[in-house]
């Protein structure tokens, strides 16, 4: 027994120190994925018993208007979240100085990352409130009539992704002034003889060097973008009248609220969500692979 | 240095920064500044609409005072504490040990693995509801502490894998043969060599872990009910539709709720951006 321990030591090690690991993630993360791929088969209240209906839950879904408005909002969502990226790029190329006290702008410029959504979600809702949010008075001041952002269906997702925007950009502010930090001076200087100033400087010299900071930031955003629940939760509840879900969101109602207990339903609104996501995971994964073998 | 150092420019430009930089800072923080100026209000202005003009009077003791007696917050915080805590470091323990046998041993299925806990990270979450749901339900976890806990320490053991494993294979590896050669068992060059070593990243995950796990709401919506074990984050909202008229108390009550991981960034600022801006440089 101990001589079998000790040939086969570094072959049985790695899996004992895995174990625990792989199993708290197999329970509550990778079975899981498979379970609600299997139950968007299925029809079921959550209690009762479940019965095996094909493809019905997404044939359903294709003729399901607040289905279409949900990915209409995600790729909303998708495509002005992004805007996070360059305005962290701009937020940090304005913060990399040393004047005094520039630590703490900087600190108090990340500040909107670390509390959390559903303070940020409350501090917006007031912002926009129309009788004594500030963005009114301000309006007012300026001679423009308040609108309220929040109750408008045309506006509300637009209102709610400003506000996700400010916590993201923080973030993506943080990448960026690390990565600004690592830029090669030499580089710097030799783009300076050459004459290459201001933007010319930025796009052909500083970019190409931020590129590992771009490409953490795209894949956070994006991926912030697709998981959206907490601000829309807090902001409007889905509403006006379910303008401003997102699938997320949608499946959560569903499932759990008065709208829903359809788990087979709501399943099926996460395969999809999976399946747009897997597209940036198998590029995060591509990318992670290329460099693994270039060690 | 790029952008060009202010000190290099025109002495106009370098007074323009001086003054753009703070008036930036109070339009950034706009939103939340009138939060932190509500949150000192006294009820008559709130119910007289005075909002923005001067406070007739500062009330903030009292109304700080008031969140805690006049609402279960306190109560949802110390929840929020009692899943956090062991959170973060059954998520620690956790990683550790599988960033130790992802980042030291070489064996077929390392990649894989390794690729599974990636990919796990990234997924919606929202696909494990109803699964996790549950199972919470079937394991007695439903409603309590405990059934968040395990989740999050699941949950977040596939992003701090990837950190601890990357961390351990930058260290260096000739410590871990030459302990080999010694005949120090594999076990004790976990315990001895690697974790004390591992003590960053420790460190970098902790206020990580801490800030994610606090500022929770999806999971604290899908797997409690009711105050029993609901965190702040939930609390909070709850208290934001029972309290309508009163938007001074729930002002003090979300500068409450933000106070722990912003205290924890500021103390912990090193570690904070070092574990956040993991692979932003080459």
């Amino acid at each position: 027994m101990y001589s079998f321990w000790k040939n086969n030591q570094l072959k049985l090690s790695p899996w004992i120190f895995l174990a625990p690991g792989i199993f708290m993630f197999s329970l509550y993360v990778i079975f899981p994925i498979f379970q609600s791929i299997s139950l968007s088969l299925y029809q079921w209240d959550g209690l009762g018993v479940k019965t095996y209906i094909g493809a019905d839950n997404y044939i359903e879904l294709l003729d399901d208007e607040y289905f279409y408005t949900s990915l209409k909002n995600n790729v909303i969502w998708l495509v002005l979240y992004i805007l996070a990226v360059p305005a962290g790029l701009f937020a940090a190329l304005f913060l990399n100085q040393t004047v005094r006290g520039i630590r703490i702008y900087k600190s108090l410029f990340f500040f909107p990352f670390v509390i959390s959504q559903v303070v940020v979600g409350l501090v917006f809702s007031w912002f926009y409130d129309p009788s004594n949010g500030l963005l009114n008075v301000i309006l007012e001041n300026f001679g423009f009539s308040p609108i309220a952002i929040l109750a408008e269906e045309d506006y509300a997702t637009y209102g709610i992704i400003a506000a996700g925007l400010w916590p993201q950009t923080a973030y993506c502010m943080i990448l960026y002034l690390t990565g600004l930090n690592s830029v090669d001076p030499e580089q710097i200087e030799a783009g300076r003889i050459d004459n290459a100033r201001g933007w010319r400087m930025l796009w052909y010299v500083i970019l190409p060097q931020l590129k590992p900071a771009t490409f953490i930031a795209v894949v956070v955003t994006v991926i912030g973008a697709l998981r959206s629940f907490d601000l829309i939760s807090i902001m409007t509840a889905g509403g006006p009248w379910g303008s401003s879900r997102v699938l997320a969101y949608y499946m959560y109602e569903k499932a759990f609220s008065e709208y829903g207990f359809r788990m087979g339903y709501s399943a099926a609104i996460a395969v999809v969500l999976l399946g747009i996501m897997m597209i940036y995971i198998g590029l995060i994964l591509y990318r992670l692979y290329r460099d693994e073998k270039g060690y | 240095m790029f952008p060009t150092p202010i000190e290099k420019t025109k002495l106009s430009t370098q007074r323009l920064y001086k003054i753009a930089l703070p008036i930036a800072m109070i339009i950034w923080l706009l939103p939340l500044l009138a939060v932190a100026l509500t949150s000192v209000r006294s009820g008559v202005d709130i119910n007289s609409g005075n909002y923005w003009g001067m406070p007739t009077s500062i009330n903030f003791f009292e109304n700080y005072t008031a969140v805690f007696t006049d609402s279960p917050l306190g109560y949802y915080i110390l929840n929020s504490f009692k899943i956090t805590i062991p959170t973060v470091i059954g998520a620690i323990v956790l990683s550790s040990l599988t960033g130790f046998a992802l980042g030291v041993y070489r064996f077929k299925l390392n990649l894989f693995v390794f690729f599974i806990f990636v990919a796990g990270n990234f997924i919606p979450y929202q696909i494990l509801m109803v699964p996790v749901r549950d199972l919470s339900l079937a394991l007695g976890l439903y409603n309590s502490v405990w059934g968040l806990v395990a989740f999050h320490i699941a949950f977040q053991t596939g992003f701090c894998t990837f950190f601890m494993r990357n961390f351990i294979r930058a260290l260096p590896f000739e410590l871990i043969e030459a302990a080999r050669v010694e005949g120090v068992s594999e076990f004790k060059i976990f315990w001895y060599v690697v974790v004390p070593l591992m003590k960053p990243a420790m460190a970098a995950l902790s206020v990580l872990i801490f800030t994610f796990i606090w500022n929770d709401y999806f999971w604290a919506l899908v797997l409690t009910q009711g105050a029993d074990a609901m965190p702040i984050t939930a609390g909070l909202n709850s208290l934001n539709g029972q309290w309508i008229a009163n938007q001074h108390l729930v002002s003090a009550g979300s500068i409450i709720a933000a106070l722990p991981p912003v205290l924890m960034f500021f103390l912990m600022q090193k570690h904070f951006i070092a574990g956040l801006t993991l692979g932003a440089v080459k």
